[in-house]
């Protein structure tokens, strides 16, 4: 039974990811990336990662998707139609791109993967323990530092979106 | 793990996942689609680890642990990256990649 629906949720992550890349629609491509990373958030269920299943689907799914269509909505037209590469560059690309899958699917079907069969489950509890532990390979500086990361990066967006200085600043130096 | 489904076929699925992602960031001309790839290939590398984690090494965390600081980054980029298209489209009133000169210098 797990078997067909990762079966299902990886064609469907395919599908949808090729839909995502070639859509010539703006807002159409961004919808279609919705649905590739609620089947990634399926394969985190499938493999009993529930935390992480639901970090995708509220960070990405709610957070990521909701950003990219407001920009999406601020920056163009509902119906404007994108520019498209040539069919040669195209081409090109899908040929260099066969090429690079080629090698990495030698290299995974000639690696012995040393698979330990299990069932184990890891809870939550797991996870939050791991991350806050200070003795060896504990996770809390990486932790505190991806912390002031985020509000870095939060109040340089800001800033950036906000642009009014920069402008100015512009315009004394022309 | 999934019953009955091996760690090749997981890592045939993103590895393609990744492609995808690269065709895409080379193909398109948008600075908004460019973005896009980029959590495709984003995406596809987290799978990685979270699987191979669960599959070699089940009684460790490293992996789900580095998916999530990913994850983080990943967000952390694009909300800068948002904002600096929506401060592009302002200057130049476009999110072309051809018509993107201001920061060359």
């Amino acid at each position: 039974m797990e078997k067909y629906i990762f079966y299902i949720l990886s064609v469907i992550i395919i599908v949808f990811a090729v839909a995502s890349v070639s859509s010539r629609k703006m807002l159409r491509s961004v919808i279609y990336l919705l649905f590739v990373l609620c089947g990634i958030a399926g394969i985190y269920f499938l493999i009993d990662y529930n935390f992480l299943a639901a970090i995708q689907l509220t960070v990405y799914a709610g957070g990521i998707i909701v950003l990219i269509i407001f920009s999406v909505l601020l920056v163009h037209h509902i119906e404007m139609e994108l520019e498209i590469a040539k069919p040669f560059r195209k081409m090109m690309t899908g040929l260099i791109c066969l090429l690079g899958l080629g090698v990495f699917l030698y290299t995974i079907y000639n690696n012995e993967f040393n698979v330990v069969e299990n069932q184990v489950t890891t809870t939550t509890y797991d996870i939050g323990a791991k991350l806050l532990s200070y003795e060896s390979g504990g996770f809390i500086l990486p932790f505190e530092v991806i912390s002031v990361l985020l509000l870095a990066s939060m109040i340089g967006a800001i800033v950036i979106a906000k642009g009014r200085k920069l402008n100015d600043k512009n315009d004394e130096a022309l | 793990m999934i019953a009955g489904i091996s760690i090749y076929e997981i890592l045939t699925v993103t590895s393609i996942l990744f492609f995808i992602g690269i065709y895409g960031f080379i193909t398109r001309k948008n600075l908004i689609s460019v973005l896009i790839s980029i959590e495709l290939i984003l995406n596809a590398s987290v799978v990685n680890f979270v699987v191979i984690n669960k599959y070699l090494y089940p009684d460790m965390l490293q992996g789900v642990i580095f998916s999530i600081f990913i994850i983080a980054v990943a967000a952390a980029e694009t909300a800068l990256a948002v904002s600096i298209i929506i401060n592009l489209y302002r200057q130049i009133s476009s999110v072309e990649v051809k018509d993107t000169e201001i920061m060359k210098y």
